[in-house]
């Protein structure tokens, strides 16, 4: 399988039309980790959101191709079986449905008729990346997101993650709301994803995710577009500079959306 | 313009009926007088859903049907009803109303249990139905319905458990219109005498989405002191069917009904599932599920009413409404004064999917007591769309993520229907309902 490529260019979102991103453009291929940073408020989630097709956000200009394949023209449903995974910052709760049963319905859409997981199959992927991330037994028979904590939820969206093996993910900070032990064990999940085969866009407001999650390129997003971009070391020098010297460099004011320079 | 209500059935023509079916005299005479009453008493008043434009007069009262001579000879869908669990074989089948097929193990009838269907029952047993039938816990002259239930009654089963009996398996009753054009007036008598158990499961069929016909149906159950009855329904009658529906309880001191109903129609319903606690410490616990899909309009009151003392009941009702079907559910719970220390929690919760399903949920309290506990929770929503998104999200069709979420929302309940014959059932026409 080839590597894909995830190819964002000048995406405009709005949200009740209020206009939260204004001309975005980025490129994440396979085998890449891509971190989006920035102040809340700069159009992050929304990036994510617009990505996966929340029903909430109206994508105005631009175009967001996966290969060759037209993303904005796809159901949120055809998006993730072309390849894309966003786990999200809130993730729902859906009663009576059991986290196995839902894992199994979300793979067996990838497959053809006749061709579903057996059930065998099935279940011994789940028991091992459920050890993998540390997550007890329970959780398969446990109903999906209900009652979880905030670090379960994260959790079971990075095995959802590891289930489903994406072409591109997006993760929607998955390190918010997470001691140390948990941001450990869902970065031990990402790392594991690692290959040429899979790109991904990690989106935080902390560099501490990326102690354990070595991106490849750091991106800083104000006011609705990314205005800069570097390596590794722009999210160090970020952590311990913060981010006044990137607006005093544009002449930023105010990074949230809404803001002109 | 009103329809019809009035059967065009005479009075000679039930006595030919009756005396064909061999029945005793009070019976014959019983039928005379209810198609009498019916000609007066008024259509029963469903709240808030106008029933005067249903189809309740046409249909074919007296459809004959061949007996069969094995489970074998029945269709697939039918064969598959007979639970799985259900290895004793205490079984009855009706086909278009007449009894086809009968099976009580040794065991049980050496006990003095009776379970057969309602003709054989009145002609051999017709003292003893007589003390049962609409007596206590239905009446005929409630309306005109019941009245007309009674003058045509061509169907329904009979069980008798002795003092001291408790029955293990489940008996199961499956009423299976082959004919779509077969009215049923199917007439169910639940006798458990002291100290006494048993589960009843019934499973009512029908085909054919263009025709019309009519199911009235009574269930009349009689729980003695320290008796617990348990009964399950799976009900699925095809579009054309109008369904009226009672199932009635009871309850003497210290017994317990349990009723485990999936009312899953796909014509108009009216339904009504009520328990009369008796006797002081009596128990009540009903649990129903339902989808409504296509045009169809149902009513459903699910109701307890306290008279003993420390008597406890408990409602759960959870409906889906599907497409442009609409649901009233009313919820009542009443404590009638002397009732004290009783408890009478109840909850309704309703799921639309789209914008032209309608669902109503009326939690109604009544009480005439003060040393009480009563509690109720209703809620009525809309499929909620960040649900859909997210589940889309992995990949899931938006058609099967609407599928999983009803089958998640009807699970709390249906997870707790105390037979496992039904809860199969159930999840099974769920499945077909929602696809």
């Amino acid at each position: 399988m080839a590597a894909s490529t995830l190819k964002i260019e000048n995406l405009h979102v709005s949200i009740e039309g209020k206009e939260i991103l204004k001309g975005l453009n980025l490129e994440i291929n396979g085998g890449e980790i891509h971190a989006v940073m920035g102040p809340n408020g700069t159009g992050k989630s929304t990036l994510a959101s617009a990505i996966m097709g929340h029903p909430k956000y109206e994508i105005t200009e631009g175009s967001v191709f996966l290969d060759n394949e037209d993303v904005l023209e796809m159901e949120v449903d055809e998006r993730a079986k072309a390849g894309l995974f966003l786990a999200m910052q809130y993730p729902s709760e859906v009663s009576g449905v059991t986290n196995a049963d839902f894992l199994r319905s979300a793979i067996n859409a990838r497959r053809e008729e006749g061709d579903e997981i057996s059930l065998m199959k099935f279940i011994k992927k789940l028991d091992k990346k459920m050890a993998e991330l540390d997550m007890g037994e329970e959780f398969a028979q446990r109903y999906l997101n209900e009652g979880f904590s905030g670090g379960e939820k994260k959790r079971n969206e990075i095995l959802q993650l590891m289930m489903l093996e994406p072409k591109i993910a997006v993760l929607d900070e998955i390190d918010s709301g997470l001691d140390i032990d948990a941001l450990k064990v869902v970065s031990k999940g990402v790392n594991a994803m690692r290959s040429d085969d899979f790109g991904c866009l990690i989106i935080t407001h902390y560099q501490r995710l990326l102690n354990y999650i070595t991106p490849d390129k750091v991106h800083v997003m104000m006011q609705g577009r990314i205005v800069k971009s570097g390596g590794a070391e722009l999210a160090q020098r970020l952590e311990s500079e913060g981010y006044d010297w990137i607006k005093q460099e544009l002449g930023i004011k105010d990074e949230t959306v809404g803001q002109e320079a | 313009m009103s329809v019809d209500t009035k059967i065009a059935f005479d009075q000679d023509y039930i006595k030919s009926f009756s005396e064909r079916r061999q029945e005793p005299k009070w019976m014959e005479s019983l039928r005379l007088k209810a198609l009498e009453k019916s000609e007066n008493l008024p259509m029963p008043k469903p709240d808030k859903t106008k029933i005067d434009k249903w189809n309740f007069t046409s249909f074919k009262h007296d459809v004959p049907a061949d007996a069969i001579s094995s489970l074998d000879d029945l269709p697939k869908d039918v064969r598959e009803l007979v639970a799985k669990d259900q290895q004793s074989g205490n079984l009855l089948v009706h086909r278009n109303s007449t009894p086809v097929f009968h099976q009580l193990s040794e065991e049980l009838k050496e006990q003095g249990v009776i379970f057969i269907d309602i003709q054989t029952a009145l002609q051999e047993h017709g003292d003893l139905v007589e003390k049962y039938f609409m007596k206590d816990v239905m009446k005929v002259d409630e309306n005109r319905l019941t009245a007309v239930h009674a003058a045509l009654l061509n169907g329904g089963t009979f069980l008798y458990v002795p003092r001291n009996v408790e029955v293990d398996v489940p008996v199961q009753a499956l009423y299976w219109q082959e004919d779509p054009e077969a009215g049923l007036f199917n007439h169910v008598i639940i006798v458990a005498e002291d100290n006494s158990s048993v589960t009843y499961v019934e499973n009512y069929l029908s085909y054919g989405n263009d025709v019309e016909s009519v199911a009235n149906i009574i269930a009349e159950v009689h729980v003695g002191q320290n008796a617990r009855v348990t009964f399950g329904s799976v009900d699925n009658f095809a579009k054309g069917v109008t369904t009226y529906v009672n199932r009635r309880a009871n309850v003497a001191r210290d017994g317990k009904v349990d009723w485990a109903l999936a009312q899953m129609n796909d014509g108009n319903t009216v339904s009504t599932n009520t328990t009369h606690l008796i006797g002081d410490g009596s128990n009540a616990d009903s649990k129903t599920v339902t989808i409504g899909r296509g045009d169809q309009k149902q009513n459903f009151t699910n109701q307890i009413i306290h008279h003993g003392k420390n008597s406890e009941g408990m409602l759960l009702v959870h409906g889906v409404q599907k497409d442009s079907a609409s649901a009233i559910f009313n919820g009542v719970t009443k404590i009638e004064h002397g009732a004290a220390k009783s408890n009478g929690e109840q909850t309704q919760r309703v799921l639309m999917m789209n914008e032209k399903a309608r669902g109503d949920a009326n939690p109604i309290l009544l009480i005439d007591e003060d040393d009480v506990m009563a509690g109720h929770a209703a809620s009525v929503g809309k499929v909620d769309p960040i649900q859909l998104y997210y589940l889309q999200s992995r990949g899931i069709s938006r058609h099967e993520a609407e599928r999983l979420i009803i089958h998640g929302f009807l699970a709390p309940v249906i997870n707790e229907l105390p037979i496992e014959g039904v809860r199969k059932r159930a999840v099974e026409v769920t499945e077909g309902k929602v696809n």
